[in-house]
């Protein structure tokens, strides 16, 4: 194995150790990664998934479609 | 129309519901990345354990409200989408384009470093360690102007052109949009009034430390650090400031106009520097505009053009488009009912457009695009019902204005005397009132963030009824949703973003107390 090679896998060899030991030494962290996960699944797969969908997408499929779309909202819609 | 009326009162509501929640974890992020890193320099430089117990304290208030506010930003990517549909088409790749640049560069830069930041005091070489810590802080600011870039060209949309084919509006220069005078002016303003509350903020913890008398010399570690950066912050917020009303008098005048209740302008303007104002009164009428103000001579015109002599227009000057040069002869620009027509010729013209690309007449096409390019500033005027619908919330605008500027003045006050007991600690210590003034640094904490969050509502308030300025109002941006829909998740959000404001403040407040009750001159970890 050449130096170059080495040196790599003992980059990521340390990169790897930074985050484990990190996470293994958390104290007040494991609360607020625990919040961190609750609010990104709220976010993401409830008020994203279920609230907030792309309204273009659920009225046209293609660009052109939204693009018309937009342009009937812009002149004759208000 | 009532319905219309409706989704977007709900709309702009729910938007700013979550950009006021959101920003109340940005600028402690902003301000305590700053004062961590120069503590840790500290550290570096001296060696002392000392301060490297107080950086660790620190930076442990920066990891949690890092952690609780972390994508609380996302909410208004959403909203975008499905409230603001037409706008977020409207706008094309020009706030794509800064809010990619957010993403790729600023944010991974952010989140790589404060892993090193947290997880490497033993892994990596102290200087290395130092780096990272920057390198946090300094991400966190960029990835604030990519941000604000993408804001100020809402409020001054520059380097684009409108394509009629697509109905959006295409970067002509990146270099134009990301360093227009609006996004220069609105990134330094808001980034440095961040490390005043950073600065306030540290002096309202060490206060409460202190009135428990808890770990005295580490307080007084802390507001060296605090009171200084709190103070570079505030007179550097404060010069901003004066840069950002040039701006806003230059492409904003009604915004202007608004912020100080100015229907009638003059030469020779005085600003208020404290008023009450009436009402009842509306534009075009002949009641006074306060019922009550002191105001100072020549205020509003040195504050607006750096001229003492200067015309500054009131929202009826704007409203007819009459200003004057400062040998008193009028200068007639464009009134908004010019305006309102302009802005319907341009309609007529991207409809001919539009039965145009059907006919394939490229000549007529580019002939009609260059037409409505020429004249696009005015293409919003079209969709008011009158001149009078482009005023803004005049009181609102007043009052937060004016409530911003006061709470500035107050601020620079206090972290000056902040700064002055770091250096004379005896005052303090020996002072019968010294608990007092403790009390004061505690509650100048709240006081900050309501500074802030006005800073926040005058600009935004300020420049309605548009979403683009002098492009698209808000009735335009919309999507076609029903007012009930908007409201469920407004309401979601208020009960969500409420529990993570009290899971902030609680796991702060019980780290600070925590914390406080061991020895804070020594590493404990």
């Amino acid at each position: 194995m050449s130096d170059i090679q080495e040196n790599k896998q003992r980059f990521w060899s340390r990169v790897f150790h930074l985050y484990y030991d990190g996470f293994r030494s958390m104290t007040v962290g494991k609360t607020l990664w625990l919040i961190i996960g609750i609010k990104l699944f709220i976010f993401f797969l409830i008020i994203k998934m279920i609230f907030f969908p792309d309204f273009l997408s659920t009225k046209c499929d293609t660009d052109q479609e939204k693009t018309e779309y937009v342009r009937h909202q812009l002149m004759d819609g208000r | 129309m009532e319905e219309l009326i409706n989704v977007v009162d709900w709309s702009r509501a729910q938007f700013a519901l979550t950009a006021i929640y959101h920003w109340l974890f940005v600028p402690l992020t902003l301000g305590l990345g700053i004062i961590v890193a120069v503590m840790e320099t500290i550290y570096l430089k001296t060696k002392s354990e000392k301060w490297l117990a107080t950086t660790k304290f620190w930076m442990t208030i920066f990891g949690v409200n890092f952690a609780i506010g972390v994508a609380t930003g996302i909410i208004l990517e959403f909203e975008f989408g499905t409230n603001w549909s037409n706008y977020s088409w409207f706008v094309g790749d020009i706030f794509g384009a800064p809010l990619a640049v957010e993403g790729i560069l600023a944010f991974f830069m952010e989140s790589t470093f404060i892993a090193v930041m947290f997880f490497g005091w033993k892994k990596v070489s102290p200087k290395f360690h130092l780096a990272a810590t920057w390198l946090t802080a300094i991400g966190a600011s960029l990835s604030a102007l990519w941000i604000l870039v993408a804001n100020a060209w809402m409020q001054y949309p520059t380097g684009c052109e409108f394509n009629p084919a697509t109905m959006r509006n295409e970067m002509t220069s990146f270099a134009a949009v990301a360093l227009s005078p609006m996004a220069i002016s609105k990134f330094f303003h808001t980034v440095l009034s961040a490390w005043t509350l950073g600065g306030v903020f540290v002096c309202g913890v060490c206060g409460w430390m202190m009135l428990k008398k808890r770990n005295l010399d580490h307080c007084w570690r802390s507001l060296k650090v605090g009171a200084w950066v709190g103070v570079i912050g505030i007179v550097l917020t404060m010069i901003t400031g004066d840069s950002s009303a040039v701006t806003v008098a230059k492409y904003q005048p009604m915004k202007l106009a608004a912020m100080e209740g100015l229907y009638k302008g003059n030469h020779e303007q005085s600003i208020v520097a404290f008023g009450i104002l009436n009402p009842s009164k509306q534009a075009f009428d002949d009641r006074d505009p306060y019922l009550f103000d002191i105001s100072i001579p020549y205020g509003l015109s040195f504050l607006a053009t750096h001229d003492f002599k200067a015309f500054v227009p009131g929202i009826e000057d704007i409203i007819n488009g009459v200003t004057y040069d400062n040998e008193g002869n009028e200068i007639n620009t464009v009134s908004y009912a010019e305006r309102m027509a302009r802005g319907k010729q341009l309609q007529e013209m991207m409809a001919q457009y539009s039965a145009e690309m059907t006919s394939g007449n490229t000549t007529l096409q580019d002939s009609l695009k260059s037409a409505i390019n020429a004249d696009f500033k005015n293409f919003g005027y079209a969709y008011l019902d009158k001149p009078e619908e482009a005023i803004p919330n005049v009181p609102l605008t007043f009052y937060t204005f004016h409530f911003m500027v006061t709470v500035g003045g107050y601020l620079l006050l206090f972290l000056l005397l902040a700064l002055f007991f770091v250096y004379k600690p005896d005052i303090l210590n020996k002072a019968k009132w010294a608990k007092w003034w403790h009390i004061l640094a505690i509650i100048t904490v709240p006081l900050t963030y309501l500074c802030s969050a006005s800073g926040w509502i005058v600009a935004e308030v300020g420049r309605q009824p548009w979403t683009i300025q002098d492009l698209m109002p808000n009735k335009v941006a919309i999507s076609d949703l029903s007012a009930s829909y908007v409201q469920i998740t407004f309401w979601i959000f208020a009960v969500v973003f409420t529990a993570l404001l009290i899971a902030d403040i609680g796991i702060i407040c019980k780290q600070i107390s925590k914390k406080s009750q061991t020895n804070l001159d020594t590493v404990n970890d």
